[in-house]
């Protein structure tokens, strides 16, 4: 029973996240259209199976809120410090610079949101990623302290992912054993 | 159905679309002012952030004011926006780190590690 309703389910989240994003692009809520969000949740994740290596296991919803949360603030606040910085004509010139940060998480779908929360916060871009994982390098728009910035990166985006991904805290004893 | 949105509501969703477009354009300088490719590889980010947020907000506030239900949709611009500029932004970072490295250029050397 649970392993064919794993067949039939591959990928929970990806069926719930489907269903919702076809009734919101929906004009009007019918039943006709709730068949067609079920259908097509229930199918895509089948056919894509094959095309996602690893699977994705999530925990800690409210950490994922307020990642969340935490990213759209910073998404702001980088906005508005780049822009300044542009418009900027006097004072002190901006100081860019490519950074390399240790990474404690090795999960494939943890390091892939790294990446995306990483470039799409305005100032900081993710260049390239060691092969074993174990180092990013980013190139950073406008650099004050190198060390706090570090510290902040891995405070802010990395300990939560890995509690999120891997079920541990960024600094603690690996609990997921692969 | 279909009814006017009031003056309070029109000025709400006339400053997010100012908002928008101001940072679109301060993105746009920004490309065109910066001296280097890393640098110009930031100001666009401008434009696929804040600035869609700030479009995808009027468009919810606008198009629910005159509409009869809460206009969601254009929320998921936003979302998928955010899944996919950091595609194309961290490639053309790698391929310009690549051309710069093998032209012998002032760039960090790949990163080294013990395994």
């Amino acid at each position: 029973m649970k392993a064919a309703l794993r067949r039939l389910l591959p990928a929970p989240l990806l069926t719930v996240a489907l269903a919702l994003l076809w009734l919101v692009l929906e004009p009007s809520f019918t039943g006709a259209n709730v068949a067609l969000a079920v259908l097509l949740a229930i199918v895509v994740p089948i056919v894509v199976a094959p095309l996602r290596p690893t699977p994705v296991r999530i925990r800690r919803p409210w950490t994922i809120a307020r990642l969340v949360l935490a990213v759209g603030h910073d998404v702001v606040m980088s906005n508005i410090g780049v822009a300044v910085a542009i418009m900027r004509t006097g004072g002190r010139p901006l100081r860019p610079a490519f950074v390399s940060i240790p990474l404690a998480i090795r999960d494939p779908n943890a390091l892939a949101a790294l990446a995306m929360i990483t470039t799409v916060v305005p100032g900081t871009v993710w260049c390239e990623l060691a092969r074993d994982a174990s180092a990013v390098r980013l190139h950073v728009f406008d650099l004050d302290d190198e060390a706090a910035f570090v510290a902040d990166y891995k405070s802010r985006y990395e300990g939560p992912l890995a509690e999120i991904f891997e079920g541990r805290g960024a600094h603690g004893a690996r609990r997921a054993v692969r | 159905m279909n009814a006017a949105p009031s003056l309070v509501m029109e000025t709400i969703v006339g400053l997010l679309v100012i908002a928008s477009g101001i940072l679109s354009f301060v993105g746009a300088i920004g490309l065109l002012r910066l001296p280097t490719f890393f640098q110009r590889m930031h100001p666009p980010a401008l434009a696929s952030t804040l600035a869609t947020w700030a479009a995808a907000l009027a468009t919810i506030a606008y198009f629910s004011a005159i509409g009869s239900r809460l206009a969601l949709y254009p929320w998921l611009i936003v979302v998928l926006a955010a899944i996919t500029a950091p595609i194309t932004t961290s490639l053309l970072a790698r391929a310009a780190l690549f051309r710069v490295r093998a032209a012998g250029g002032d760039a960090p050397p790949p990163i080294v590690t013990e395994s």
